[in-house]
């Protein structure tokens, strides 16, 4: 039992910090497009970790296959949510910073 | 531990609202309306409302969210500066505020097992609920069973909010040709993932309908599970696809149909010989009979709660689609 | 909640004004789920070898009261709407304004 809490709060503390450096990303990153990469994190790989810690914390009967399925949902969810996102944010005309650069200078020559 | 949970959720929660009130793009006030339902269901959850903070998070954030986005589609995103000062709200609001919080002086000390609301009723349910209804869950048994004529009450509420919206706003059945594209229609991904997981939330909306007797869940929570899952439905598919799938019509009659099957277990007590919506006599056991009232009236419960948010954002939907076509 | 209160009468956006008074509404909720809870208490859910529960009533009050609540938000959305047909408008003042100028 030791052993497995000492495992699951590893795996917390590291889902924590993913969720963390996320947000932090969120707000540092320049446009939107890097913006959900750094979302996309916290989506991924922070719930996934956190998920397995609380797993590790359960002793193993109905509220683990609960756990199980949510982290089965989320796997599917999340990216698709990505994915919507960027597509309609590109069907919507929004460009990456590279792009809006290289647009502003055309437009300064 | 808990206390200090509830400090950092309330925390948050003020920053939230706080934002709402300087922020002008709409679209993003009714975002951090979501997040401030979602934080309020889990504040609800350290309080141990699980039922409340299950129905919260599929109804307060869910839902809501979804029709004032549907709301800001029809009026556009930005609002107006305001021309006149703010400085009289704030004043009243201060006021208002202060009385409030010397209200809260004199109320009982907080968790503590004496307080008044606890002597009366609550214990009765508590003690009692078990051997005269013999379900896990008091939230439900109290509201299926001995304030079962409240919640009746609720469902004609809910009901006649669906005739409101339908009488001001009105479900028009679309041309098939003129239906202008959907955002998402060459969306193969979405798609996919809407198709695998629709039945799977409909899975889930029956389980929160039938298990809301042992856990939280019931009705309410359920009928508007099965919704979300139409409105994923309406929103990758388009509405014309949907309508073919549930009609409108459909969904009328499927909403009076929940408020009468609720009532006629009511009326059906009655004939057996007890009072209004008095389940015993259902059954020559009464628990037995408490039993059978109790699914049938969430069963009612759950399909007007469908039936009336799914109506009801069929309408929102419909309307934005014709103020595309103009 | 003050905050609420504070959007309801200062803003001049009606879809803003139902936000709030959907922020207000919630809090009012709050007050009410936090009168239930005991100290020690878990959630009204029957498990054997507990003894203390949390007060199910004002839970069954509020549980129906957030539906109730969304049924009437979708009112008022909806006659936003007619009011944006009607008007063309649905910034308070500007509407008021046509209204005296009829």
């Amino acid at each position: 039992m030791f052993i497995l809490d000492i495992i699951s709060s590893v795996l917390l503390i590291a889902g924590v910090f993913f969720g963390f450096s996320g947000a932090l990303g969120l707000f540092k990153f320049p446009d939107f497009f890097t913006r959900m990469h750094a979302a996309s994190v916290t989506d991924s790989i922070a719930t996934i970790l956190i998920l397995l810690g609380l797993i590790l914390q359960t002793s193993f009967d109905i509220n683990t296959a609960k756990l199980l399925f949510i982290l089965a949902f989320l796997m599917i969810t999340s990216p698709t949510a990505s994915h919507a996102l960027a597509k309609s944010a590109r069907h919507g005309g929004l460009l990456t910073l590279p792009e809006t650069q290289v647009k502003q200078q055309e437009r300064t020559y | 531990m808990g206390d200090l949970i509830d400090l950092v959720l309330l925390a948050m929660l003020a920053i939230t609202a706080l934002q709402m009130i300087f922020l002008k793009d709409l679209f993003a006030v009714v975002m951090l309306f979501g997040i401030y339902s979602f934080l309020s269901a889990l504040i609800f959850i350290n309080l141990d409302a699980v039922d409340v903070a299950f129905t919260e998070a599929s109804v307060g954030a869910g839902i809501s969210t979804v029709l004032m986005l549907g709301t800001l589609a029809l009026t556009g995103r930005k609002e107006k500066k305001s021309s006149h000062s703010s400085i009289l709200p704030l004043l009243v609001v201060c006021i208002t505020g202060a009385a409030l919080i010397y209200g809260t002086l004199d109320m009982p000390p907080f968790g503590h097992p004496n307080n008044p609301i606890h002597e009366h009723v609550a214990p009765r349910y508590i003690e009692e609920s078990p051997k005269e209804i013999g379900l896990p869950n008091m939230v439900t048994s109290v509201l299926a069973s001995y304030r079962g004529f409240d919640t009746l009450g609720e469902t004609v509420v809910v009901f006649a909010a669906l005739i409101g919206v339908l009488a001001l706003l009105g479900v028009r059945r679309q041309e098939e040709n003129d239906v202008p594209e959907s955002g998402f229609k060459a969306h193969h991904v979405l798609h996919v993932v809407a198709r695998f997981f629709i039945p799977l939330i409909i899975l889930f909306a029956l389980y929160v309908q039938f298990h809301g007797d042992f856990g939280p869940g019931g009705g309410f929570q359920a009928g508007v599970i099965a919704a979300a899952a139409f409105i994923l439905y309406t929103l990758v598919f388009g509405l014309s696809r949907a309508f073919a799938v549930v009609g409108p019509k459909f969904l009328q009659a499927l909403a009076s149909i929940g408020v009468l099957l609720y009532a006629s277990v009511g009326f059906f007590s009655m004939y057996k010989g007890g009072q209004f919506l008095d389940y015993s006599k259902l059954a020559t056991d009464p628990i037995v009979g408490q039993h059978y009232g109790i699914i049938i009236i969430e069963l009612g419960v759950g399909i007007t709660v469908f039936a009336v948010m799914l109506s009801i954002f069929y309408a929102f939907g419909s309307q934005a689609e014709r103020s595309n076509i103009q | 909640m003050m905050t609420g209160f504070y959007i309801v009468i200062s803003a001049n956006n009606l879809v803003k004004k139902i936000v709030g008074l959907n922020v207000f509404q919630t809090s009012v909720f709050m007050l009410y789920i936090s009168m239930g809870k005991v100290n020690g208490g878990t959630a009204p859910i029957l498990v054997e070898g507990v003894t203390t529960y949390s007060n199910p009533l004002p839970h069954v009050l509020i549980l129906t009261a957030i539906v109730v609540g969304v049924a009437t938000t979708s009112v008022g959305l909806a006659l936003i709407i007619r009011i944006k047909r009607a008007y063309g408008t649905v910034e308070e003042n500007e509407f008021e304004n046509q209204d005296d100028a009829i």
